[in-house]
């Protein structure tokens, strides 16, 4: 039971932090950003294509970091470029927002074939972000347990910190106009696409960083693993903004990590009831709609016009 | 100043519903000028607007803003330089921000969205004081969502927020017309009171003919594309709400309404 939930609040956190992408994605730009599925599995061919490269680490100012660290900045600016063509394709080839995303999640698949080498890496035998010299020299005894937790949240945390504060910068609060009203942005004399540009950059880059820590997690690339990521996304950003929504003192990233963790709960107990792992998909769909219905959140649309 | 030379603009060309709006349509005007456009639906009052705005693209002409031509401009690049309050209060905010957060992101026009704090608390007095001036109690409320607020008080943040930044052109799209009277009284008066103080030059297209007559200094009356009606100075302040209903009637029978 205690292994059960610990692997519900690690599958959770992880994922989490691709939910906060799909929040800029879905919350804030109103943008049904397709990419999801090619970016989070490209943060993880990246991570296997490093870790098995042979370059175990990278030294700065004389200190050298492991290769497994350096797997989630580079995942985040490999997944930020697939975001940037998503949105030039969107905004300047002028190609509809969902094809955009389509398009681009193709391209991936192919991509993230040829970056991990085959559709199945293992890297059971190597170091990463949760097992390595340092994680068990520190903990010992009754704490490894929770070494691993413990890790993600600290990530988690980063991320959520780095985006709520971002969020309240002027780039931040452009960012957030962008999707309210894009007209506003354009007579504050902003080009409006390149802020959408922008968002799906910062978006994809979080995907492929939870795509990277969630194939160090699994110790294994799996290119189908990104087949259904945006619904996850979608149905833990709703299911956490729905559940939140009477108290205004929790900030949405918090709703949006408490939301993943949840969604990960409602799978486990599907799968504890006796569903197999095959009707995963049906499970997360059926809760979406379920949730979608349930919450009815009309979003608060400007007209676009003039 | 603001010149328009030899505007031409079909919609739909090259098909059955192609329509002329401006063929060869000149407009000039001088700095400091506040100008009330009337005229009939259809007559190419918002075109116009849309126009030296650049939300629609002209076929042929040149638009000059102060000698440089920005007639390839993008829609953006001439907002640096031009405000513009639409006629749904809810095009000049974003609803889903606070009074604080609309107005730090509009008193940042012209400088760089970069990653310095968004809203800045040195400001807060500055921005309290410009709310006090409307009069209509938002000087407290700056920690509400805009989307809270009514259409009129949305309105008049519009205003406020369009002109704080030094901008040489304000554009007035019908901007009182989803009002009510009291509150399009009111805010008439503010977008006065703001034109005057700031000297902004300032073009405001209406259907209330008393507000034109009222209001600014120059009068343009279009129909089907063409100005009708061109009065300024001493002219302009013998118009009256009387002769221009006379007018209107008149191009009613010329169309056989």
């Amino acid at each position: 039971m205690e292994s059960i939930l610990l692997g519900v609040f690690e599958q959770g956190m992880i994922y989490s932090i691709m939910a906060m992408g799909i929040f800029i994605t879905y919350a804030i730009l109103d943008f049904p950003d397709m990419t999801t599925d090619g970016s989070f599995p490209l943060g993880g061919a990246v991570t296997v294509a490093l870790m098995t490269s042979g370059i175990t680490g990278i030294a700065v100012f004389g200190l050298v970091i492991p290769s497994y660290i350096v797997a989630l900045p580079l995942a985040f600016i490999v997944g930020a470029a697939a975001g940037v063509l998503t949105g030039v394709i969107h905004v300047k080839f002028k190609v509809r927002d969902l094809i955009s995303g389509i398009i681009m999640m193709t391209a991936l698949f192919t991509i993230n074939l040829r970056v991990a080498g085959s559709a199945n890496v293992p890297i059971f035998s190597r170091d990463n972000m949760f097992m390595n010299p340092l994680v068990s020299s520190v903990f010992t005894g009754n704490g490894k347990k929770y070494s691993t937790l413990l890790i993600i949240f600290f990530v988690v945390l980063i991320c959520k910190l780095i985006l709520d504060a971002y969020l309240r910068t002027r780039s931040g609060l452009l960012l957030r106009a962008v999707g309210d009203n894009p007209q506003f942005v354009t007579t504050l004399a902003r080009d409006k696409g390149n802020v959408k540009i922008l968002g799906l950059a910062i978006a994809n880059g979080l995907i492929a960083l939870s795509g990277s820590l969630m194939a160090q997690w699994q110790r294994v690339f799996d290119l189908q693993q990104g087949t259904g990521t945006m619904v996850i996304g979608l149905a833990s950003v709703i299911v956490g903004m729905s559940l939140t929504k009477g108290f205004s003192f929790i900030r949405a990233t918090t709703a949006v990590i408490l939301g993943s963790i949840i969604y990960r709960g409602c799978i486990a107990i599907a799968i504890r009831f006796g569903m197999s792992a095959n009707d995963l998909k049906l499970i997360t769909a059926a809760l979406l709609f379920v949730i979608l219905v349930l919450s009815r959140e009309k979003k608060k649309k400007v007209a676009h016009h003039a | 100043m603001l010149e328009l030379y030899g505007i031409q603009k079909y919609y739909n060309p090259g098909t059955v519903n192609e329509m002329c709006m401006f063929s060869d349509f000149n407009l000039v005007i001088p700095e400091k000028q506040f100008i009330s456009i009337i005229g009939s639906n259809g007559s190419g009052k918002t075109s116009l607007l849309n126009i030296i705005c650049g939300s629609i693209p002209i076929d042929e002409g040149k638009i000059l803003l102060d000698g440089v031509n920005i007639s390839k401009w993008e829609e953006f690049q001439r907002h640096r330089k031009i405000g513009r309050v639409f006629q749904n209060p809810a095009l000049g905010s974003c609803p889903h921000l606070t009074i604080l957060e609309n107005m730090s992101l509009a008193d940042n026009k012209g400088k760089a969205y970069n990653l310095r704090y968004g809203t800045n608390r040195k400001r807060l007095q500055d921005y309290r004081e410009l709310l006090f001036q409307l009069r209509i109690g938002l000087e407290d409320k700056l920690d509400v969502k805009v989307g809270n607020l009514s259409g009129g008080q949305r309105q008049a943040l519009s205003i406020l927020m369009s002109t704080m930044t030094p901008i040489e052109f304000l554009i007035l799209d019908e901007h009182t017309a989803a009002l009510d009277p009291n509150t399009a009284e009111t805010i008439m008066q503010l977008t006065d009171r703001i034109i005057k103080e700031k000297q902004i030059t300032a073009i405001m297209v209406t259907h209330n003919l008393r507000y034109a007559v009222e209001y600014g200094n120059r009068l343009l009356m279009m129909h089907q594309g063409h100005i009708i009606i061109d009065k300024s100075g001493a002219e302009k302040e013998a118009v009256t709400v009387e002769s221009l209903v006379g007018k209107f009637s008149e191009i009613s029978i010329e169309l056989g309404n």
